[in-house]
């Protein structure tokens, strides 16, 4: 073929990326399969209560197997390489921190910003790849009126996975494929049985790869013990948006905002979440009506479809992953700050989220929820 | 695509005599050694005769040779064997694994085990060996040859140690069986441990030599195999091998074929050291065994070092294999104080008989370019990271 060329795949051991593999493959490219060993699973097996047989899906010897089993399969050289450091660095220690801080973090975009698109390119170049391909549902394109790369939304909108990749820099999209991006999840698993991918039918992950069960409460304690540091004291006052103190709670990091469930008082009415003052370990709860704002300002912000916010723009914006976009004015309030204004008032806009601005299926850019 | 394997202290090939020995104990031969009839009488000679060979190769009685899985179990049957609850051992912090996580074992039920250091071409210092000795020490472990840098330890200095202190001395000579001569009487240990796939035979085969009075407690119950050191039917197709490769191993030495690999493996190293700058030796300035070095290319990723090479056809390593096929920084290069960025741009290069000059000239037409590329796309070489 013409077209032919090096090309790392990213693959975790689960049907996405294995089907990528083998597409890729089967369109005679050359291709080198990668998986990033990121975290021991067997790590924390069994401490502070955590659970002693491991099933966390990520990065488990079970996942390098399956990945080892489909490269072996297709064809192509495949290689573990190792990037714990580095996650527990920039994915394990701020996940942990936020949540100390009172803030709901994502570690997935932490992750696809920092090793993913970050180290695992590096390895590529390293190796020769031209680029690389990952098993993410969304569509990447270049651009030429803008003359920038896009980030856009898939055609199987219920697997979409642009809210993660927001932090994708025009750089990184250049050397990145997402092959999947055309298909459905059912027509993926079609063609990995047509392949011959033994593990066609092998569930999806859900949870966070490195806190199996996914209670990350414990995770944080059980990291806490393991690195020696005590557990900060982070317990104080339940308190209302009036600033009445109803209650005492056991740390912030145990709640997350529209939480309502173990707050510990009782009252008449449903009591919500609405705010963690992290500085004063103070907890705030309202009723449901309390859990709604209009305005949204996020930092760090990462912009893709355009260079710079001149003047106000139009977009619909997602505030976490299962939230359906909505209507909002996006406008720049700092170097790398912006005010997103809603049409409507949205329910429990969480600190520690991203908030991800689309312009119908194109992602403009995101930032982190202030 | 011409593929050159340099990874022989992860494993060798069969060669081709030690399958041509092995063949008939597949089918032909197929009996139980245990068993009292013709065909177990004629795998039972084939056992004794492939003791006689080993036992030749470590200078000791056959009758000291017990054949064991490989050498994980050779270390673990020496170490949990000569063992119990009170006793302390000494090992060294560059030990394979085999031998360091069977102390770890030991030391959480009920032993004390002191690691011993080395100092920075990967020696220990025999006087470190003999201020660890206590009262209630049972038994020093120390390696004859590292599996990632080929050093060879002062053995003999510890074995008299030993000797001196009534300790018993367990020696992996795992690397070293097949590579340099090895007499047990000289070395003055007790116990020695030996894998057949490091030296040309298959894998799944080892052999332990437990010198004649010492008492070893078995690790698996079963029948009387082995003088009842080691339950179990025998491997008799990888004893057969593991003799013959012994036997080769010996007419090696006669042929001077390990001074040929030394001038092999000294034209890599050379050949290296000459196109490329930046690069080191680890563990230069001690004895190594004929077949490895190990160097350091500053400002690269010896993981990115391998998988760049293996596509080129260049099997080599970072050191020792781990189960996930995942790459972590080496414990023994740290422990020779090597700095954490030298210890992650190390890679093994390692020799098997089967290796020619041509071989070497391939892999050195192939590793300073493979390096240039890489310092190529390494931001602390100076540049930044190229786009494609």
């Amino acid at each position: 073929m013409t077209n032919q060329k090096t090309i790392a795949v990213a693959m975790s051991g689960g049907v996405d990326s294995s089907t990528v593999a083998a597409m890729l493959r089967a369109e005679g490219h050359n291709v080198i399969g990668l998986t990033m060993q990121l975290w021991n699973q067997r790590r924390m097996a069994g401490r502070e209560g955590m659970p002693e047989q491991v099933t966390g899906r990520c990065c488990s010897l079970d996942d390098v197997y399956d990945a080892r089993r489909v490269a072996e399969h297709i064809g192509i050289p495949y290689y573990v390489v190792n990037h714990e450091e580095r996650f527990e660095r920039d994915v394990v220690r701020p996940f942990v921190a936020e949540y100390l801080s009172g803030r709901t973090p994502i570690p997935c975009s932490l992750c696809n910003n920092h090793l993913k698109f970050d180290q695992l390119h590096v390895v590529a170049q390293q190796i020769g790849a031209d680029c690389v391909a990952t098993g993410h549902y969304a569509r990447v394109e270049y651009d030429d009126a803008s003359a920038r790369w896009l980030l856009k939304r898939p055609a199987d909108r219920s697997k979409d996975q642009t809210y993660f990749l927001f932090g994708l820099t025009q750089e990184q999209l250049g050397r990145t494929l997402f092959p999947l991006g055309g298909m459905t999840k059912p027509e993926v698993r079609e063609l990995a049985r047509k392949q011959g991918l033994a593990l066609a039918e092998k569930p999806d992950s859900q949870e966070i790869c490195f806190v199996p069960g996914g209670d990350y409460k414990r995770f944080i304690d059980a990291y806490l013990a393991e690195s020696g540091e005590a557990l900060p004291d982070t317990a104080g006052e339940l308190v209302t948006a009036n600033g009445e103190v109803i209650g005492e709670h056991t740390g912030i990091h145990n709640f997350t905002v529209g939480q309502r469930k173990g707050l510990g008082v009782a009252t008449g009415s449903p009591l919500y979440v609405i705010q963690i003052n992290g500085a004063d370990k103070q907890v705030v709860v309202g009723s449901d009506e309390h859990l709604y704002s209009r305005t949204l300002q996020a930092g760090r912000v990462n912009l893709i479809s355009v260079d710079d916010l001149r003047e106000p723009m139009r977009v619909s914006v997602k505030i976490r992953h299962r939230h359906e976009p909505a209507s909002a004015m996006l406008e720049k309030v700092g170097d790398d700050e912006v005010l997103v204004t809603f049409d409507q008032p949205q329910r429990a806009i969480t600190p520690g989220q991203a908030a991800v601005f689309y312009d119908e299926g194109v992602v403009v850019g995101g930032g982190w929820i202030a | 695509m011409r593929r050159i394997y340099l990874d022989n202290n992860a494993t060798t090939p069969v060669l081709p005599e030690v399958l041509e020995a092995m063949r008939p104990y597949f089918g032909e031969h197929f009996g139980n050694a245990s068993s009292i009839h013709h065909h177990g009488q004629e795998t039972r000679a084939a056992v004794e005769r492939a003791r006689d060979s080993v036992a030749s190769l470590l200078g000791c009685r056959p009758a000291e040779v017990v054949f064991t899985s490989g050498g994980t179990e050779g270390d673990n049957l020496a170490i949990a064997g000569l063992t119990g609850a009170g006793d302390h051992v000494i090992t060294s912090s560059v030990e394979h694994h085999a031998v360091l996580h069977a102390c770890k074992h030991i030391d959480e039920t009920g032993c004390d085990v002191t690691y011993v250091p080395v100092d920075g071409r990967g020696l220990v210092d025999p006087d470190d060996v003999r201020r660890a000795l206590r009262s209630n020490t049972k038994l020093i472990s120390i390696m004859m040859a590292n599996n990632e840098t080929g050093v060879l330890q002062p053995v003999e200095d510890i074995g008299k140690i030993a000797v001196e202190a009534d300790v018993n001395f367990h020696t992996d000579a795992v690397q070293a069986a097949g590579k340099v001569p090895i007499d047990v009487k000289q070395i003055g240990c007790d116990v020695l441990s030996i894998s057949g796939h490091k030296m040309h035979a298959p894998q799944g085969v080892g052999a332990l030599f437990v010198r004649r009075g010492t008492r070893l407690q078995p690790l698996f119950y079963g029948g009387r195999h082995e003088r009842s050191r080691r339950a179990g039917t025998e491997n008799v197709p990888g004893i057969v091998g593991l003799g013959k490769a012994a036997e080769l191993a010996m007419q090696g030495f006669e042929n001077d074929d390990d001074k040929k690999m030394s001038t092999l493996r000294d034209r890599l190293q050379q050949g290296i050291l000459a196109q490329v700058e930046e690069a080191a030796v680890n563990g230069d300035g001690a004895a190594r065994v004929p077949n490895t070095v190990n160097t350091y290319f500053d400002h690269i990723e010896g993981e990115a070092m391998v998988i760049s090479l293996d596509l080129k056809g260049l099997a080599v390593s970072t050191g020792a294999a781990c189960s996930a096929g995942a790459i972590e920084p080496s414990h023994v290069l740290l422990a020779m104080g090597l700095r954490a960025d030298r210890a992650r741009a190390s890679v093994r290069f390692s020799l098997g008989k089967q290796n020619t000059a041509e071989d070497i000239d391939l892999a050195l037409a192939l590793v300073p370019e493979t390096v240039a590329r890489l310092r190529e796309l390494s931001p602390s070489y100076g540049k930044t990271v190229v786009n494609s």
